[in-house]
């Protein structure tokens, strides 16, 4: 049945995910957006305690397994602060691929410690100097000797690479390819733990914003890890009607899409209830139900910013919700990030646009919420990737047949 | 619990619906259009579904199914998707019974609603646009002013469907600054029907000026008795189904232009093929698919009894500009070819461009 009501349980899961992000997140949010790679202890140790607080309880879905549960709470996270939201310790995207297609031995070999001693960090290493959306391009190497593998490149972009490798009990999930002339079907994904000798953190990257989350570049130089680090099927598998080797019931991008989709609309949420508040203060209202030729020109840009705020919302929450219900939701997926990302990226741009010389000051958040949401549009695929991706799957072409 | 899936029973709503858009309307609608003029067939194979008689209880006479802003979003789309002109006529009745189930005295229910039920068809409208560009349907110009025991009414309205038939119409009317619907019948005094008017799309729904020149209406026959109708809640149900009826619309234009991208070849290959018109696809789909579950929120809302004026305005607001560009993007898709009536974007453009200006001309 058609049902929009948020069950109690995650609605009390979102309104103390929401002190939270209020308590913890919003009063330093500006601190570390100017003190670009500097830790947040206090919060990561917070976040530790209670994990249900940070990252790992929403990618989790919280008290309602994956599920709508999965973007509430995200929203209300990044709704605080996206960067710090990010910091949090927990399994991250690297954790989200073991989900995906680790075994259960695997789970249990790189997930068990978390939750306890000393926060730890999950990240996944995809990027390269000469790719980003392009996978298929991966120079990475990853070459079997014996019962190791053996890495060889270097890593870009890596969120989160720097505590996962400097604490112990971290990994870092590396794309790499066991067979450069196999293309797409020869890059895999293997678990790299900290502390493992040939890889290292080459530097921090300086941002736009989310500055408070480290973006690491990562060098393998000869990095060897056990020959069951890898996951899903090492064979190439070529032919598609196998499905390709990396390709689980699930891919890490139908989870991971809607996630950032709910991070940018946590954002954007935030930049709205601002601007909100400032018309309140000034006694500006909203009408509602007035004729659209006699609404002012704010009201048009407020409502308009609302509707599209709404309709990525709603995207989400469905791709979200077929994946709660074991229903193949690529498609919903790619459309809820290429949605979201650009509609929060426009809502926070309009937001300081509409607040003249208070939008655009360092004196409020709303100048970093406007840089911030800008990663939405790009990581875990750009806008135009998943729109080409949704081009793709509703003619039913091939990568050749719609480059 | 959050969930985007129809009932079983709503499911068979939407096949049915679906089939009947696919082998009845859509076998017809462009002569239709071209024509001005729907078919007696097709609209008596329409009341045959019990579209209106379905939401209305069994002690009036009705199926006894309780009345669903969500089921009815959910019924406009599919009729939408075959075609606009057609699922306005079919659910023009609605535009009476619906007001009266969801805001009428018990006495204005028992009288007219089951009249609503009977096998044979019944011709109902409501008229509440008015001629001019600043049309505020908060601050009608038609105005409602008591008299001993009648309101008389004054005023001009347009863009009432089937008014010349209608047994039965709501009339909206400015009462000391409040929108207000009074219910008339055939052959009031002061009740003028005027010439059809000729619209740029929906061309084949006919469409009507009405004068109103103290237009008797008895005390009794204002919506909601002496207490009155809350106004913003039947306009919600209105923007509901105007804003599914902008889905179906974009649906069937984005079918029809994505079919032809893959046919129609440019430089040995399909056109499809060219990220520069994939992506005006791939847009059109993300639209159209934000869209719909944005009317099913708004529509659950009202079934709620939750006050959902916010969300139906701004869904209408969005579904307005999406219905607008998803029709354009598709007879761009087409280029020359969606220019000529060959092909139906045009019509879709044309219909397209009407939401914006269709208040209260659809309700579920």
């Amino acid at each position: 049945m058609i049902d929009f009501e948020i069950e109690p349980q995650i609605e009390e899961a979102r309104k103390v995910t929401r002190e939270n992000a209020l308590k913890h997140f919003r009063p330093i949010a500006r601190y570390y957006d100017e003190h670009e790679h500097e830790s947040p202890e206090d919060l990561i140790d917070t976040l530790w305690q209670d994990p249900s607080l940070g990252m790992a309880g929403a990618m989790g879905g919280g008290v309602g397994g994956i599920g709508p549960g999965m973007v509430l709470l995200a929203e209300e996270m990044t709704w605080g602060d996206a960067g710090l939201m990010l910091c949090s310790p927990g399994p991250g995207l690297g954790g989200a691929a073991l989900m995906m297609a680790g075994t259960p031995e695997q789970l249990g070999r790189f997930m068990m410690s978390y939750g306890q001693g000393n926060p730890k960090w999950g990240c996944m290493a995809i990027t390269e100097p000469g790719c980003g959306s392009d996978t298929s391009a991966i120079t990475t190497t990853a070459t079997r000797d014996g019962d190791e593998w053996v890495l060889n490149g270097e890593k870009i972009f890596a969120s989160a690479g720097q505590r996962a490798l400097d604490n112990e009990g971290g990994f870092v999930v590396v794309w790499a390819s066991v067979d450069r002339s196999a293309g797409r079907a020869g890059i895999k994904s293997f678990v790299v733990p900290s502390g493992t000798p040939g890889i290292r953190v080459e530097k921090l990257e300086k941002k736009l914003g989310i500055r408070a989350s480290d973006t690491a570049s990562l060098i393998l130089e000869d990095c060897r890890i056990p020959y069951d680090n890898i996951l899903g099927n090492p064979e190439v598998v070529v032919d598609k009607a196998k499905g390709e080797g990396y390709k689980k019931v699930f891919a890490t991008f139908d989870l991971t899409r809607p996630f950032v989709a709910a991070m940018a609309l946590g954002v954007g949420r935030a930049a709205l209830e601002f601007v909100q508040e400032v018309f309140d203060k000034e006694g500006i209202k909203i009408r509602y139900g007035m004729p659209r030729n006699k609404l002012t020109s704010l009201e048009r840009d407020y409502m308009e910013m609302e509707a599209s705020w709404k309709a990525a919302q709603m995207l989400t929450l469905r791709a979200a919700w077929m994946m709660g219900q074991m229903s193949r939701n690529d498609l919903q997926a790619s459309m809820a990030k290429a949605k979201a990302g650009i509609a929060v990226t426009k809502v926070t741009q309009k937001a300081v646009e509409l607040l003249g010389p208070l939008g655009y000051s360092r004196d409020s958040l709303l100048e970093k919420w406007m840089r911030d949401s800008k990663i939405n549009d790009i990581f875990e695929g750009t806008g135009q990737v998943n729109t080409l991706i949704v081009a793709r799957r509703i003619l039913g072409f091939d990568r050749e047949q719609l480059k | 619990m959050i969930s985007f899936s129809p009932s079983e029973e709503q499911k068979m709503v939407i096949t049915t619906m679906k089939q009947f858009a696919t082998d009845e309307i859509r076998k017809i609608y462009r002569d239709c259009d071209e024509e001005g003029e729907i078919p007696e067939s097709i609209i008596e194979k329409a009341w045959e579904f019990g579209l209106i008689a379905g939401s209305i209880p069994e002690s009036l006479g009705g199926f006894g199914s309780e009345h669903s802003a969500v089921s009815g979003a959910l019924v406009a789309e599919e009729l939408a998707w075959g075609d606009l002109s057609m699922a306005m006529h079919f659910l023009s009745p609605a535009l009476t019974a619906f007001p009266i189930l969801e805001a009428g005295t018990e006495e204005q229910k028992a009288k007219y609603l089951p009249l609503f039920c009977e096998k044979a068809r019944k011709y109902a409208t409501a008229a509440l646009l008015e001629p001019r560009f600043n049309f505020d349907l908060n601050e009608l110009a038609t105005s409602a002013r008591l008299d001993g025991s009648d309101y008389v009414l004054n005023g001009e309205k347009c863009y009432v469907p089937l008014a010349a038939n209608a047994d039965l119409m709501i009339i909206y009317a400015s009462l000391d600054g409040d929108t207000q619907g009074f219910i008339v019948e055939k052959g009031t005094s002061g009740l003028e029907v005027g010439e059809r008017e000729k619209n740029m799309g929906i061309k084949a729904l006919a469409t009507y000026k009405l004068g109103l020149k103290d237009c008797r209406v008895p005390k009794s026959n204002r919506l909601g008795g002496e207490a009155g109708c809350d106004f913003t809640r039947i306009q919600n149900y209105s923007q509901v189904a105007l804003s599914s009826m902008a889905v179906g619309v974009a649906k069937a234009a984005h079918e029809y232009a994505l079919e032809y991208a893959k046919q129609r070849y440019a430089w040995g290959e399909p056109i499809a093929s060219r990220q520069a018109i994939a992506f005006m696809l791939a847009e059109q789909y993300i639209d159209i698919e934000a869209t719909r579950p944005m009317t099913w929120e708004a529509a659950w809302e009202l079934d709620r009894g939750m006050d959902a004026n916010k969300d139906a305005y701004l869904t209408k607001m969005y579904a307005d500009d999406m219905v607008m560009t998803v029709t354009d993007r598709s007879v761009q898709v087409l280029g020359g070819h969606g220019y000529i009536r060959e092909h139906p974007v045009e019509l879709y453009l044309r219909n397209g461009r009407g939401f914006a200006t269709f208040d209260g001309m659809a309700i579920v």
